[in-house]
């Protein structure tokens, strides 16, 4: 028998207004406020709008205010609002070519034309606790050193290779990709689904998977040939005007990654490239993000299947979505008390059954 | 099909202003004195857009994620029609965007491109060249280390 019930209204009411107290904090200290979180947790900011699906850095410092700062609350009101957005169009792909780099490294050419700029990295800080920051009214820093800027673009580095026919060329193509907010995912789900799902996955797992191929589980040895973090401005066609225009301009972070590539039948040796491309400043993402591409590339590339996680297709894009698996993990906190009902009747009936058998197994 | 030097001079403005800082746009179009009575042929109203990169940085197309954009246009009393695109959700901005699209169409020209569009430009280039001589400041300068045995 299914009994509906009923309740609770008032309590939940009641632990929301906590909610709004606790969320508030102590009022003797001045409440955060949104241009804060956008200028002061940046990266926090990033990381939301990047697993959010959705470039707006104010809306994401609200997010983050509301969800009290859980990362992955923050990232759940993003996407729930994203699905409330009429969809105006598409851009042009960006051109990463083009990118005002603030960060650009690689880790194959020491003398990589346009040189080897590390921007505001926690690289080669030495990890101590900075008690000067614990200080309140502590003047703002002054102005970072300056020096003459470069006015040309700054070259991928693939592109060096490419050219003496040493890594396997991407011709592009502007066929429309399949859009996973619009058409559910299934398999195999090809190159473009996967890296619209990598961009917006997990970056705690997308990082899980890809040390697991550097532990060799899919192993397949990268090199992150390039690294860089920087401005792109974002063109779309717009029928109104008959042209294309910019729309704004948005931050990201692109890895390469050069790998190596035994050949084939069809193809000479050569490198093969992972790609990673996120919203903000997120390298640990775009580099995990550019080796789990490229351990999923195994068939297209005629490699061995080893079983590994990071080459299982299905495994990596149905559990790298942090809202996904959180929606599912946390509903069984939710009443089950009918299931459980039930359960527990089964279980009584089991043990009686199994008392009676014993029983009648010592009267023999 | 390459764009004529009047649609060339039209995407650039509408590209800065879509670009630009809500609340400066909103201070310089007060300070400006321009005005300009219109209405609506689409109220502005906020969405996404789709943002596409490559594969490899030049390869096949896919969806990265999307972004903010609001748009709106306008007819003035004179007929003109100013169309706006502006990234993010600010819907002044897109007004004064679409305005400010119309009056470089009219006469008005001269003075929106004194008044909004020179210090929009200005600012942008300020913002740019100072993250580029940060960054330039954190070029690696290698140097070869003197070896021991020689």
């Amino acid at each position: 028998m299914y009994v509906a019930v009923k309740g609770g209204e008032r309590a939940i009411e009641n632990a929301h207004a906590w909610l709004d107290e606790e969320r508030r904090g102590d009022p003797a200290f001045a409440a955060l406020s949104l241009a804060q979180i956008r200028e002061q947790l940046s990266l926090a900011v990033d990381r939301v709008m990047a697993e959010g699906s959705l470039y707006d850095p104010d809306l994401a410092a609200l997010a983050i205010k509301q969800a009290r700062g859980d990362l992955i609350e923050a990232i759940f009101l993003i996407r729930a609002y994203r699905t409330t957005l009429p969809r105006l169009g598409t851009s042009r792909p960006v051109d990463t070519g083009a990118m005002a780099c603030d960060r650009r490294i690689s880790a194959t050419y020491k003398d990589a034309p346009g040189g080897q700029v590390l921007g505001p990295t926690f690289d080669y800080t030495h990890r101590l606790l900075d008690f000067k920051l614990a200080a309140e009214g502590t003047p703002a820093p002054a102005p970072a050193p300056q020096a003459t800027a470069r006015t040309a673009p700054t070259p991928h580095i693939a592109a060096y290779l490419q050219d003496e026919g040493l890594m396997q060329s991407e011709p592009a193509d502007d066929t429309a990709p399949s859009d996973i907010t619009r058409t559910p995912m299934s398999y195999p789900a090809g190159r473009a689904v996967r890296l619209q799902s990598l961009a917006r996955a997990d970056e705690g797992f997308t990082l899980g998977m890809a040390y697991s191929t550097q532990r060799g589980y899919g192993y397949n040895h990268a090199f992150v040939g390039e690294l860089r973090i920087g401005r792109v401005p974002v063109e779309m066609d717009v029928p109104e005007l008959g042209f294309a225009v910019e729309i704004g301009e948005i931050e990201l972070t692109e890895c390469e990654t050069v790998n190596q590539f035994k050949g084939s039948r069809t193809s000479p040796p050569q490198f093969t490239r992972g790609y990673g491309l996120v919203f903000g400043k997120g390298e640990r993402k775009a580099i995990s993000m550019a080796l789990v591409d490229r351990a999923l590339r195994w068939e297209e590339l005629g490699e061995d299947n080893t079983g590994a996680a990071a080459q299982d297709e299905e495994f990596v894009l149905s559990h790298g979505d942090n809202i996904q698996a959180t929606g599912f993990l946390e509903h069984i906190k939710l009443p089950h008390y009918v299931d459980f009902q039930s359960e527990l009747e089964l279980v009584r009936k089991m043990r009686r059954d199994a008392g009676a058998g014993n029983t009648a197994e010592a009267a023999e | 099909m390459p764009l004529t030097a009047e649609q060339d001079r039209r995407r650039s403005w509408i590209s800065l202003l879509a670009q630009s800082d809500a609340p400066t746009l909103a201070a310089l179009w007060a300070e400006s004195g321009l005005a300009a009575d219109f209405h609506w042929l689409r109220a502005p109203e906020t969405g996404g857009v789709m943002v596409q990169g490559r594969m490899g940085a030049s390869g096949a197309a896919f969806n990265l994620g999307e972004m903010t954009v609001t748009r709106a246009s306008l007819q003035l009393d004179d007929g003109t029609v100013g169309h706006a695109y502006v990234q993010g959700r600010d819907k002044t901005k897109a007004q004064i965007a679409a305005q400010v699209d119309a009056l470089m169409q009219t006469g008005q020209a001269e003075r929106a491109e004194a008044a909004i569009l020179a210090p929009l430009r200005a600012a942008g280039v300020a913002r740019r060249s100072a993250r580029a001589a940060r960054a330039a400041a954190t070029k690696v300068d290698f140097f070869t280390m003197a070896r021991g045995d020689v």
